[in-house]
């Protein structure tokens, strides 16, 4: 009995001795097993989707049944550049993403500083969850919650500003920027709180005794340090923005983005629509390279 | 450098991949006159199958409201076991059915030829639709669902788009409008109230209001519009644009809009406006709809059957049943629109939804114009010049709204 129960034992033992030992000699084979699985995703299904998007715009649509014709052309790309309804399109759209981006970055900046720095340790938990809360509820609810209150003539705001001789902004450019400002702001909250937590207290102080005043501490101090978190915040904030076309087409009025043209175009002219899609594509890649010279993504 | 190495030629691998995937599809988009012809009969046992592609309402299978149910009752008549797929618009329709699996689909005017046309639906042996003999006949043998005397469908229901308007804050003063100058000249007293429909086929309902007010035009049909006509109807939108505070593209958004008061006149559909009058106790909003005297668009839709469906008994059966009295009036009271079933009037719930909805006033739709596909070809048979396309229709809306 003993004796079998110690044969079983080594038997074990050895076992998965031998496959940790093959799978040692061959750390490129180790390395294909974990990765080939995220890999494929982020090739095929990501990429290549890209890929496919691209290479889409270059094709054209029979004028009658619609159907994609492979056929090259350039003129989705010549569309979109030529007629100026579409790139006031695209700058619109590019003033939205970098107000929501900016209006964010103000509002940001204040609460998480109060969130790590002057709320007592225990109800920081309580300040994250509150600023988490909103995103739990659908999107939609939350948009059309702006749109009951942007109403021009009866909604919250314009009853609230009525008495100071201003109105509602209505439904239209500044609808838009305050109903996204809204929807991304906790993208920009998280990740300049978790940097402004990382900042060492010690420096604030060592800053204050070297007789630096308060924006000079921020200036050369905390800013520098949460740059990365800010950068981080504005990806979202920016990418998020510009590829929106639901709030435009709930608070936009008559104002649509670039999204909005995609979603207009895309059954009847998929080569066109995907010519416009390659558009904000572009301009978050412009985006990442740039604060990617500057540094940032590093030390993110 | 392994990884990005590794990257590389997977990047490369799923790129040429594609590319074949791409070149191997071949091209085949015929687009002369539609071909085959009708089964001759008779319609034998179902195959136990049918998938159908449907507008939202027009084929309830109790998922929506468990005592909405003419699916049900249709498998356990035929045993034919329906699997239902809802879309939202022409354009998609089309998609669909071009990619196959589908056996029947209710398609409206601006589908139906571009199926046609396409090659993905088969001509229709109305002898073998018994209910087909009681339909409304200024519904058949129509542009849309007849092509050189082969007919493709059996019409389902029809309806207008009509001019609703909120006539509680009287802007325009106590009198009615009675004409679509309301949404389209600059003097409106309705200015920045005023919402449109989203879609490209709303050129279609700028070139009925030029057909009445500039008949120098020469427009005599709505979707057949060459590039002065098309011109004239862009310039038309470009002026209604200034007026206009928002656009819809679904009947909730456009209720929500009447109900806070953005939108005062619109182009807009009987169901919403029945939908917003069932509300008029709870909201301060009193909405009427009129057809103007220009007349107006419309929808007239038709049930297809795909090309190549396997399960041809099963969706004959479907269509003798979907037009059937009892269904027909089931349907079109469901959805709000006019039965194609003459008979289904004297079975609806409501005894006056076939007043409500013109279903025989046949006077009502001599100036609707149903939605159509524009083609190059113009459809009103001139042949000395070349009207626009459906796709040439779309960018100019695409850019109109950008």
């Amino acid at each position: 009995m003993s004796t079998e129960t110690i044969e079983t034992k080594t038997d074990s033992q050895i076992k998965p001795k031998i496959r940790s030992g093959f799978w040692y000699r061959h750390p490129r084979l180790r390395i294909a097993g974990i990765l080939s699985a995220p890999m494929a995703w982020l090739i095929v299904i990501y990429l290549g989707s890209l890929f496919a998007l691209f290479i889409t715009a270059f094709w054209q649509v029979n004028d009658f049944t619609g159907l994609v014709e492979q056929k090259f052309t350039f003129k989705n790309f010549q569309t979109v550049f030529s007629d100026s309804a579409y790139y006031q399109t695209v700058f619109r759209t590019l003033g939205i993403a970098l107000l929501v981006t900016a209006f964010s970055l103000i509002l940001a900046l204040p609460l998480a500083f109060f969130m790590s720095q002057v709320v007592p340790n225990k109800y920081r938990a309580l300040m994250v969850a509150m600023i988490l809360t909103p995103l739990w509820a659908s999107y939609l609810v939350k948009v059309y919650a702006w749109r009951s209150m942007l109403q021009p003539d009866n909604g919250v705001i314009a009853w609230f500003l009525n008495p100071f001789g201003l109105g509602s902004p209505g439904y239209g450019f500044i609808g838009i920027v305050i109903t996204l400002t809204y929807l991304w702001l906790p993208y920009m909250v998280l990740p300049i709180y978790s940097g402004l937590s990382r900042l060492p207290d010690s420096l604030v102080s060592a800053s204050a005794d070297l007789g630096a005043r308060n924006f000079r501490t921020f200036r050369s101090i905390v800013f520098p340090m949460i740059f990365p978190a800010i950068v981080a915040g504005s990806i979202f904030t920016f990418s998020l923005s510009l590829g929106d076309f639901i709030t435009a087409q709930i608070v936009g009025g008559k104002l649509i983005m670039l999204g909005n043209v995609v979603q207009q175009t895309y059954v009847t002219n998929l080569p066109f629509a995907a010519a416009v899609s390659t558009i904000p594509v572009v301009i978050v890649l412009m985006y990442l390279f740039a604060v990617r010279r500057s540094g940032a993504l590093e030390s993110l | 450098m392994q990884t990005s190495r590794l990257l590389k030629i997977a990047a490369v691998a799923a790129a040429g991949s594609l590319v074949l995937a791409a070149c191997s599809s071949t091209d085949d988009s015929s687009s002369g006159a539609p071909g085959g012809s009708a089964i001759a009969g008779p319609i034998g046992d179902g195959e136990g199958a049918i998938n159908i592609l449907a507008w939202p309402g027009y084929a309830e299978n109790g998922t929506t409201d468990p005592a909405v149910d003419w699916v049900t009752p249709f498998t356990e008549a035929t045993g034919c076991k329906a699997n239902v797929k809802v879309f939202g618009t022409s354009d998609e329709a089309v998609k669909l059915m071009q990619g196959g699996g589908w056996d029947v689909v209710s398609a409206s005017g601006d589908a139906s030829l571009r199926l046609i046309y396409g090659d993905s639906v088969q001509p229709v042996n109305t002898d073998l639709v018994p209910n087909y003999t009681d339909i409304f006949t200024d519904l058949k043998d129509q542009q849309w669902n007849t092509v050189d005397g082969v007919t493709f469908g059996v019409p389902h229901g029809r309806g207008a788009n009509v001019l609703a308007w909120n006539w509680a804050t009287e802007v325009g003063g106590p009198e009615e409008p009675d004409s679509w100058s309301v949404v389209f000249e600059a003097d409106s007293p309705y200015a920045g109230k005023v919402s449109a429909y989203d879609s490209p086929i709303a050129i279609a309902d700028a070139a009925v209001y030029l057909m009445a007010t500039k008949p120098e035009l020469g427009i005599t049909y709505p979707y057949a519009l060459d590039q002065t006509q098309f011109d004239a109807a862009m310039a038309l939108l470009e002026q209604q644009k200034v007026l206009v505070g928002e656009y819809w593209n679904d009947f909730a958004k456009q209720m929500a809009s009447f109900i806070d008061g953005s939108t005062l006149v619109s182009t807009s559909w009987q169901v919403t406006v029945n939908a917003l009058q069932s509300e008029e106790p709870q909201v301060d909003v009193r909405v009427k709809a009129i057809k103007p005297k220009e007349g107006a668009t419309g929808w007239s839709d038709t049930w297809m059957i795909a090309k190549d469906t396997p399960n041809l008994n099963c969706s004959y059966k479907w269509l003798d049943w979907i037009v059937s009295p009892e269904v027909n009036a089931e349907a079109a009271e469901w959805f709000g629109e006019a039965p194609a079933n003459k008979l289904a009037c004297d079975l609806t719930a409501n005894a006056d939804h076939c007043d409500v909805f013109h279903a025989g006033d046949t006077d009502y739709w001599t100036d609707v114009y149903y939605w159509n596909t524009p083609t190059t070809a113009c459809l009103d048979g001139r042949t000395d010049v070349e009207c626009l396309p459906y796709s040439e229709w779309a960018t100019a809306w695409t850019s109109l709204r950008s």
